[in-house]
């Protein structure tokens, strides 16, 4: 086993090598942002959290070895054996998931802080104290905030936007009993009471429910990036409480940029953070609610489908959240081969957050061998589209709605679309008419030039390719 | 340590965060959420801390599981960025034309 009593805490050459690992945390996340050093990146990162934690395991006085052993090896199994279960179009809720247990161990630690605090009988100084209950508070928001947004994404509880009456009213409420409960706790910093600790613990976990769960499923990619942020933080204020500059850095380095990609992703989606969580999605207008059904459209069979794509010379093919959920991207893929062969200029246009997280579509297409150069970014192919003569929506929805950029009384008007309705054709492969995570109808469907083929997008996938290869 | 000497530490790791991640092409924006994610699993290293130095029950009992929680997310998240990120590697074509190095 590892010889215990090798670095002093806080000596320098514990500090030393925690700050060897965050280096590499640094230089992971600078990697991480061009696509050829990503992989590289990752592990750079994970061979810095390795020298962090041996780092720790090496300090002077750690014991209680067995248990140590035991955390770690449930945690590695759980950790394992859950990434390499996943489905690649889970891992939104995964990452929710990762991110939740991340921030209620850090709950957990405040709360083991302030009780050991609370044991010495002296009083805790409020350096140490401030930052425990930031981290609960946070690591207590982001737990079951991170929870509710795994569940919405996984189907558990509907993701369409659930409002209580009074909502705003009941968080803000929330929000101040928190705060006057901490200001409590630190103004009695000589003898906090730990039953209204694990109270703040708690309304902290209902104000991560309540404000998670008026949220619509299609913003959902940006909540899972501040809740992020957030833990990111909170790892940091326990970093203080501790004393561990590793901690510090590390979690600060994750709330800044956690912050800057939320940030961008909000500006994908033409959504201010703001928005996104003060304001559920679909919430009341788009009039047409319930002659949803009586409203004209074309539907067509796989066969029909087939015709007007092999007798295309360019053709887009746009993906979406139903691609994932059918596993349909070799199907689709055949499709595109086979239209190839045809010598049909075929192109894959990637909104930047189909699917429930910017870049699900690309690591879905990656995996079904679309070469990266017919991925077309949304800036890349809408100037294309009025000279394509068709374009394939699959499983894609409310990023195709021309009526954000017609409708300015929509809830989504102002969102960047692709712009299939400027193609000759449209073909929009769904299961149904039903609306998409915004709740709101789709004009697309009722345009003249745009076909419905209702189908399982995989099913429909794999007839059309037949279907072409008889023609 | 002093305070101040964290606080410093704190806002220059800050300005590091929001400088290194400038114009990441939307294709990165998940599995770079993924790895700042498993980066914050670092918790796990206070876990270790709680646990290694607790004498109460109750107290090691919270600090094994995060010590489990801290652990699921450093391990579960480096493998599942590896998994995303390992869709964009470049399969060996069997009729490569010198391929690479010119794709950007």
């Amino acid at each position: 086993m590892i010889a215990p009593a090798v670095l002093e805490p806080g000596g320098d050459a514990s500090i030393a090598l925690y700050i060897v690992a965050f280096s590499l945390f640094i230089l992971g996340v600078r990697r991480g942002t061009h696509p050829t050093t990503a992989k590289q990146g990752n592990l750079i990162a994970a061979a810095g959290m390795a020298i962090a934690v041996v780092t720790t395991l090496l300090l002077d006085g750690i014991g209680n070895w067995g248990l140590i052993i035991g955390g770690l090896a449930i945690g590695t199994a759980v950790g394992v054996v859950a990434s390499i279960r996943v489905q690649m179009t889970e891992m939104p809720q995964m990452v929710a998931l990762y991110n939740g247990v991340g921030g209620g161990a850090v709950a957990l630690i405040a709360w083991s802080e302030i009780r050991h605090g609370i044991s010495l009988g002296e009083e805790i100084p409020l350096d140490e104290l401030i930052p425990i209950l930031f981290a609960a508070v946070v690591g207590s928001v982001s737990f079951w905030g991170s929870n509710i947004a795994f569940a919405k994404l996984q189907d558990l509880i509907p993701t369409r936007p659930l409002a209580v009456p009074g909502q705003q009213v009941i968080n803000a409420l929330l929000l101040i009993g928190i705060v006057a409960a901490c200001v409590n706790l630190a103004i009695n910093n000589d003898d906090p009471s730990q039953a209204l600790f694990v109270a703040v613990l708690i309304a902290a976990g209902v104000l991560g429910n309540l404000v998670v769960l008026p949220i619509g499923g299609a913003d959902m990619p940006v909540v899972i990036s501040l809740l992020n942020a957030f833990t990111g933080l909170s790892a940091a204020a326990a970093g203080f409480a501790l004393d561990n500059v590793a901690l510090i850095v590390a979690g600060t380095l994750v709330g800044s940029s956690g912050t800057i990609l939320t940030m961008e992703m909000a500006t994908a989606m033409n959504r201010s953070v703001g928005n996104v969580l003060f304001a559920g999605f679909g919430g009341a207008p788009s009039g047409g609610g319930g002659s949803t059904e009586e409203r004209p459209h074309t539907s067509i069979g796989a066969q029909d489908a087939a015709i007007k794509l092999a007798y295309a010379d360019s053709v887009v093919i746009v993906p979406g959240y139903g691609l994932a959920v059918a596993q349909a991207q070799h199907a689709i893929k055949e499709v595109g081969d086979e239209l190839e062969k045809r010598g049909i200029t075929v192109n894959y246009a990637i909104h930047p957050v189909a699917g429930r997280m910017p870049g699900h579509m690309n690591v879905l297409l990656a995996e079904a061998d679309v070469p990266y150069e017919q991925l077309k970014e949304m800036e890349e192919i809408n100037p294309e589209m009025s000279r394509t003569d068709v374009a394939v929506v699959v499983g894609a929805n409310d990023v195709t709605n021309p009526a954000a950029k017609n409708d300015p009384n929509s809830p989504i008007a102002g969102m960047p679309i692709i712009e299939v309705d400027e193609a000759q054709q449209v073909i929009v492969i769904k299961r149904s008419l039903s609306p998409g995570f915004a709740g709101i109808d789709n004009d697309l469907f009722y345009e003249p030039n745009t076909s419905m083929l209702f189908a399982d997008a995989k099913q429909a996938a794999a007839d059309i390719a037949a279907e072409i290869q008889n023609l | 340590m002093d305070l101040m000497i964290e606080i410093t530490i704190f806002v220059l790791a800050a300005f590091v965060g929001f400088e290194v991640i400038s114009k990441v092409p939307t294709t990165l924006h998940t599995p770079l959420m993924s790895q700042t994610n498993a980066i914050h699993g670092i918790v796990m290293l206070g876990g270790l801390i709680v646990v290694g130095f607790a004498n109460d029950p109750l107290e090691q009992i919270i600090g094994v599981i995060a010590i489990a929680f801290g652990t699921i997310n450093v391990v579960g998240g480096f493998m599942v960025t590896d998994r995303m990120l390992g869709m964009f590697s470049r399969k060996p074509k069997p009729k490569a034309e010198g391929d690479g190095k010119d794709s950007s």
